[in-house]
């Protein structure tokens, strides 16, 4: 199945209307398309509005049945996203090209995050220099022989360019005219592990580059939220801002 | 008969059910109680509409929560609210059922003997919700047929997008495209966001 065809699956992924080999080969893409993650998301949470529709009381006694058996249920733990990346030894997963650009596509079309692609490293080292406070860190990066960028809108205004060198296995991000921000918050910035996402530091408003804290490692791409002074372990709100490392 | 129904929707009230599920996976009863009055008549609603049959739609819905007791540490937040997450366990687990009973029976005569049934009846006005359902139905309504008919015999009877297309004598593509159309414009006109 073409990836087209697999991000057009979405609605029937949601519904559980894929048979197993289906479910598990759209899995596949999922973990790399964090649009289709999203859009499945969304259909999730719209599903249940017609799911929640169909509400009715259950009978006193099924409450207390449920309570009792709760003894004879052992709990798991959480999903250890240490244990993940573990696995993954170090090694980049293969990034499909094609899926990406599907999910470009798909974002795009949704409205919700504009992209730009941008392919060249030479513009990169161009919009660089025209950066006012660069890192030294960052420089390097934007220098790499391998840099790539890709830029996008900021929910709100202004925008942005993620630049990442696979072989430094960093990523910085420089922006220019985002919105002011309120007392007491901070933008906050977050590799997506595949609709994970996980703290990449912190950048105040009017900051103009900075260096994503950690390594890209498997990251499909980054994500920028607005959170409380000091920052958050996970996002509390919506992304103003997605790339994707493509 | 004294349960409340708690219906998610814009400005529900009451205690905000992501931090409850967190104290559920510390093995906190007085949270999954919680939890479960939230949850229970959506997840039994939802298994009946799906399955039909009550009594084995009680054991599907106790399986439904005993699993939201299970997982509770693996529920993330940021990607949806509490009922999402158990409904799309709960519809799972009808679907399974559903499927599963398939493999046993006639499938062709299945399909052709509730084929002439509408895809979503009236839903007997026995909870409160009833400006969440008239919502839900008012968007339903503004879907086109085949839109609205292959999402509903999806999510509603638990069919697979083949058999949906089967039904409807439509292209499998195009059945594809229809329910992710459908949900798409179901999604905006509810004014779902994460």
């Amino acid at each position: 199945m073409s990836t087209a065809d697999l991000h057009t699956l979405t609605g029937a992924y949601a519904t559980h209307a894929l048979d197993l080999a289906e479910r598990a080969e759209f899995e596949r893409h999922l973990e790399q398309c964090a649009a289709c993650a999203l859009e499945i998301a969304e259909f999730a949470a719209t599903l249940a509005r017609l799911g929640a529709a169909q509400a009715v009381r259950p009978p006193r006694e099924f409450k207390q049945h449920v309570m009792a058996s709760l003894n004879t249920v052992r709990q798991e733990a959480p999903h250890s996203e240490h244990k993940l990346a573990a696995t993954s030894n170090g090694r980049r997963r293969a990034v499909h090209r094609f899926v990406l650009a599907a999910c470009l596509a798909a974002a795009l079309g949704a409205g919700g995050i504009a992209l730009q692609q941008n392919q060249q490293a030479d513009q990169a080292r161009t919009r660089a220099t025209t950066l006012q406070r660069q890192q030294d860190r960052i420089a390097n990066l934007l220098t790499a022989t391998d840099a790539r960028t890709t830029s996008g809108l900021v929910t709100g205004g202004g925008t942005a360019t993620l630049v990442w060198s696979k072989n430094q296995d960093a990523a910085a991000l420089l922006v220019s005219q985002m919105p002011a921000l309120k007392n007491g918050t901070i933008y906050q910035l977050w590799f997506n592990d595949g609709g994970t996402m996980r703290p990449a530091g912190q950048m105040q408003a009017g900051t103009t580059a900075v260096l994503l804290t950690g390594h890209v490692n498997r990251a499909i791409g980054i994500g920028v939220t607005v959170e409380p002074t000091g920052g958050s372990t996970q996002p509390t709100e919506a992304p103003v801002m997605l790339l994707p490392f493509v | 008969m004294s349960a409340v129904v708690n219906l998610q929707g814009p400005g529900r009230p009451g205690p905000d059910l992501k931090e409850v599920v967190a104290k559920v996976a510390l093995g906190d009863r007085n949270a999954f109680s919680d939890v479960y009055d939230a949850v229970a008549g959506p997840v039994l609603g939802l298994v009946i509409r799906v399955l039909r049959d009550p009594a084995q739609s009680e054991e599907v819905a106790q399986e439904v929560l005993l699993e939201v007791w299970r997982k509770a540490a693996q529920y993330r937040p940021e990607r949806g609210e509490v009922m999402a997450w158990v409904l799309t366990i709960a519809h799972r687990r009808a679907v399974d059922r559903v499927r599963a009973a398939q493999a046993t029976a006639d499938r062709e005569h299945r399909i052709a003997a509730t084929s002439h049934t509408p895809a979503f009846d009236e839903v007997a006005e026995q909870v409160e919700g009833r400006l969440e359902r008239e919502q839900v139905r008012r968007c339903l309504k503004g879907l086109t047929e085949l839109q609205r008919e292959a999402v509903a015999l999806a999510y509603f009877r638990g069919l697979s997008y083949p058999q949906v297309a089967e039904l409807l004598q439509a292209p499998l593509g195009t059945v594809k495209t229809r329910m992710r159309d459908g949900l798409i414009r179901l999604r905006d006109c509810l004014g779902v966001t994460l």
